[in-house]
């Protein structure tokens, strides 16, 4: 049985399409869910797509996260359902708690559309279940608020216990300053929950999903190997 | 007001300091900048406007993570 991907829809998001694209190309099934709805419809994993939800008004995600649907991303996240947010997605689950840290303006106040090289730090995630340690990907940032931040103690928790995803790098994997595209703290390009199951990154896996595009890495964001799935029992 | 800790890099501070030394004034040692938000409250007596804007300021208006916030409450005269 092929994968239900739900793709949530708020006002002012705009990468829905193509990350049901991205799926619809690894042979899973994309739904839309909307913004208002209050229920995840039986989706495997919950995609929070890029854009700017709310106007991100505030602050980036500050206003989605009280969306009704944010509800039910929580308890699917809870039950063990993976939960990708891309982006705009990231800030939604960092502003809902459910990610540590934040994301901030970019040092360079600029908004910063490029590809990065993303280094695989982890491969203990249904998502990275196809990805190898170490590995560089090539897959583009959109962004003008990814400079990753959190505090010293939460840093180095997520150091710690592994739950730094990516960092962004050069080709042969080094961590410089030229490769990080926003400022972010230790290179940080995406991270994970404690369970695994939630994922956030800045960079824009559904850009990167055919050779056309410049790279079809990001593919693999798309093709979580459910057999890691984490549910509890019952 | 709501406004980056002390803590976190604040680039668009640092443009704001650069521009002010341009602009001839070198005893700017340090600029942070942040967000004004005006509330207008009704009804709520002033011990209880407190305790509810502090709520305002923790749920939305403010992201503990990185910023912090300090506000003040004045009455309306006209009212």
């Amino acid at each position: 049985m092929s994968l239900r991907f739900g793709i949530a829809v708020f006002p002012g998001t705009w990468s829905d399409r193509d990350c049901a694209h991205a799926v619809e190309l690894t042979g899973a099934e994309a739904v839309s869910l909307w913004h208002a709805d209050a229920d995840v419809k039986g989706c495997d994993v919950v995609v929070l797509p890029g854009g700017f939800a709310y106007g991100d008004y505030l602050r980036t995600g500050a206003i989605a996260r009280f969306a009704p649907l944010m509800e039910a991303v929580r308890e699917h996240a809870r039950q063990g359902g993976l939960v990708l947010g891309i982006c705009n997605g990231f800030q939604i689950l960092c502003e809902a708690g459910m990610l540590p840290g934040a994301l901030l303006r970019n040092a360079s106040l600029q908004f910063r559309c490029q590809p990065c090289g993303l280094r695989v730090e982890t491969t203990s995630s249904p998502f990275l279940g196809c990805a190898q340690r170490g590995q560089v990907l090539r897959i583009p940032v959109s962004h003008g608020e990814g400079r990753f931040y959190a505090d010293e103690e939460t840093m180095a928790r997520l150091n710690g216990e592994g739950r730094v995803a990516f960092r962004y790098s050069d080709e042969s994997g080094q961590l410089t300053s030229a490769a990080n595209p926003n400022g972010s703290l230790e290179n940080v390009a995406g991270i994970l929950n404690e369970a695994g199951n939630v994922l956030g990154m800045m960079p824009h896996p559904e850009r990167a999903c055919e050779e056309l595009l410049g790279s079809d890495q990001g593919l693999l964001l798309f093709r979580p190997v459910i057999g890691q799935l984490a549910r509890p029992a019952g | 007001m709501v406004s980056l800790k002390e803590v976190v890099n604040d680039p668009q501070g640092l443009v704001v300091q650069d521009a002010l030394h341009s602009l001839g004034y070198p005893e700017v040692e340090g600029a942070r900048v942040g967000k004004f938000i005006r509330l207008e409250l009704v009804g709520a007596d002033q011990e209880e406007a407190q305790a509810r804007v502090e709520e305002m300021c923790r749920r939305l208006l403010c992201n503990g993570v990185i910023e912090e916030y300090r506000f003040e409450l004045t009455s309306d005269p006209k009212a």
